[in-house]
């Protein structure tokens, strides 16, 4: 398993900032899924290893955390808040639209793998709303339209 | 970027530096950056203790606990080392301030870090910042480097002969990491389930050590409190409210934004005059007064100070300072269930009150909203509800169990509208034509 030499750096930075090794656990993971794109079988094992745990109990963490995954998603993560500031302002909708737009439902992928959706809860935009996060980028005061132009934004990003 | 909003009320203390740079540490020295460390460094920890004391600084996280009072757990020696956690972890619905901090004033939570742990000797503090804010974990990252940089944090600070470290720390997304001991269980890298009390963190805390939990806008507001004084800072809210709030207006409301108001400040006046009102032409139905887990207060009960003793004796919290307003359009039932689902998502399953309780409240909520609710589903809501509380480790079954105490109480007739198969009388016309949201 290969990391890149970002991911090396900030994984030797991080290690003796902390008493235990496994107190690194969450951070690592995030950044080795934002690499690899998903924790996998062979993310997992390395990790473990690095950090003296056995595969189960990496595991046993990952679960719990929503933003960690072992299935792939798509390039973007189309991350559309719903919770109840977003609710009363639209969040539902924008979600709805995202759903009509992409073809296809929470937790989905496109069939060209660009885009998979994800209904949140609250993001931390509450006073921007409705937003949604695409990857980490936030996106705020959506309008059906608004979303539509994002998307397409994401979308042309990658033809370039 | 999230965009910054003003309104002559506000008093500006946590927000000073808003907008003005703060986050480049030559900046930040020009607006009195790293000055009130500087002071604490040569107080006697007692002092700084006494100082915050008497600002009646309390707890912004929600709980609003004195936070001299905290500081001053801490045994003075201790066989292990003693720690400084910044909770960052800002995830209570309704609540978007934090945010704005590490954004726009990320050294000031490292002085209220270095100042927190100088108080109660600690040697190290860790900032502990949600996953799904990575451009904050950015701003930060470079904040505590530059720092460094200028021998502010680390050995030999400020030439005193003492040392401190800071360190950041990323979150995956979970709610319940927000409470202080699953924030410490998911530092120590695993999964955030809380941790029985006592002991409490003061004594045994992060890795065993005595820990000082304090949320970041608390932590944000010690240097201002060092340099201006803790009776200044106690004159600008009300009595055993010291001080300033940001609150974070959303919702229903026609400038939501984020405020620094002083502690006490009016809650009607809050929505009229400084969100500007209820746009549209609507009324006000309700509003949460401080993030999701706070009974909500009807638009006959919104006369009332916003400081944490007032909004308690008016039967609601003032929690995380997150004021969701919500106009008479909305459906109170589907309020309650959105609620409702964010608990059950969130519960990590440890306690069986929690657990099943709002796994149950959110299928009754949810069929109840579908027409298929029973009279008696409105009094077991309530029955349930009041069971949960008290009767968990950590507050989320608490948090989930009283805001729906207040909808079923103080909307009953809303709840009654929707009984016998009628659809919700709030659905707007062609709602059922959206293409349904697969289940998960």
């Amino acid at each position: 398993m290969k990391f890149s030499d970002e991911f090396e750096a900030r994984f030797a930075e991080m290690v003796p900032h902390y008493p235990t090794v496994r107190s690194a656990l969450v951070p690592t993971l995030l950044y080795a899924q934002d690499e690899v794109g998903f924790l996998s079988d062979a993310v997992i094992a390395e990790i473990a290893g690095r950090l003296d745990l056995t595969e189960l109990e990496v595991r046993n963490v990952i679960s719990y955390y929503s933003m960690l995954t072992t299935k792939p998603r798509g390039k973007f993560h189309v991350q559309v808040c719903t919770n109840i500031s977003c609710m009363v302002r639209g969040g539902e909708e924008i979600l709805h639209h995202c759903a009509k737009k992409l073809g296809v439902g929470h937790k989905q992928t496109t069939p060209d793998g660009m885009f998979t959706l994800e209904e949140v809860e609250c993001i931390g935009a509450c006073s921007w709303a409705p937003a949604a996060q695409v990857n980490y980028d936030f996106h705020e005061n959506l309008t059906a339209e608004k979303m539509d132009a994002v998307l397409e934004g994401y979308r042309t990003k990658t033809a370039r | 970027m999230a965009d910054l909003v003003s309104h002559p009320d506000e008093v500006k203390v946590v927000s000073k530096r808003f907008g003005m740079g703060a986050t480049v540490i030559d900046r930040y020295l020009e607006l009195d950056g790293y000055k009130a460390v500087q002071k604490a460094l040569a107080m006697e920890p007692d002092a700084i203790v006494n100082e915050v004391k008497n600002s009646g600084l309390r707890g912004r996280g929600g709980a609003g606990f004195s936070t001299g009072m905290k500081w001053s757990f801490v045994p003075k020696t201790a066989p292990k080392p003693k720690y400084v956690l910044c909770n960052g972890d800002e995830s209570e619905p309704g609540t978007c301030k934090d945010r704005l901090i590490f954004e726009h004033d990320p050294h000031s939570v490292i002085e209220g870090v270095m100042i927190a742990g100088l108080a109660v000797g600690a040697k190290s503090g860790y900032i502990y910042i949600r996953g799904e804010y990575r451009y904050l974990s950015i701003i930060m990252q470079k904040a505590i480097r530059d720092a460094y940089a200028k021998g502010f944090i680390g050995k030999n600070i400020f030439d005193s002969g003492r040392d401190f470290d800071i360190y950041w720390h990323g979150g995956a997304g979970a709610y319940e990491v927000g409470e202080e001991s699953a924030l410490m269980e998911s530092l120590e890298g695993k999964r955030g389930i809380p941790r029985i009390r006592p002991p409490f963190p003061a004594v045994v805390g992060l890795w065993g050590g005595p820990t000082v939990i304090n949320n970041a806008e608390t932590l944000a507001n010690v240097p201002h409190i060092i340099l201006g004084g803790g009776d200044w800072f106690a004159k600008l809210g009300t009595p055993k409210n010291g001080g300033t709030r940001l609150f974070c207006l959303s919702g229903n409301v026609a400038k939501p934004g984020v405020y620094e108001l002083p502690m006490g400040y009016n809650l009607k006046k809050m929505i009229y005059e400084v969100g500007g009102g209820i746009p549209g032409g609507r009324k006000l139905k309700a509003v949460v007064p401080g993030g999701s887990s706070c009974p909500a207060l009807t638009a006959d009960e919104i006369d009332v100070g916003m400081d944490f003793d007032s909004v308690a004796k008016a039967g609601s919290m003032l929690g995380s300072g997150g004021v969701v307003i919500v106009d008479d359009e909305q459906c109170i039932v589907k309020f309650a269930l959105r609620t409702m689902k964010f608990y059950k998502h969130e519960s990590c399953g440890w306690c069986i009150p929690c657990r099943e309780g709002t796994d149950w409240l959110e299928k009754t909520l949810t069929r109840f909203h579908n027409g298929g609710g029973m009279m008696k589903d409105i009094d077991n809501m309530q029955y349930l509800s009041e069971n949960m509380l008290g009767r968990t480790f950590c507050p989320l079954g608490d948090a989930a169990a009283m805001p729906t105490i207040a909808f079923v109480k103080k909307f009953r007739k809303e709840f009654e509208d929707h009984l016998d198969g009628k659809p919700c009388p709030f659905e707007k016309a062609g709602a059922q034509e959206r293409i349904p949201v697969l289940a998960h």
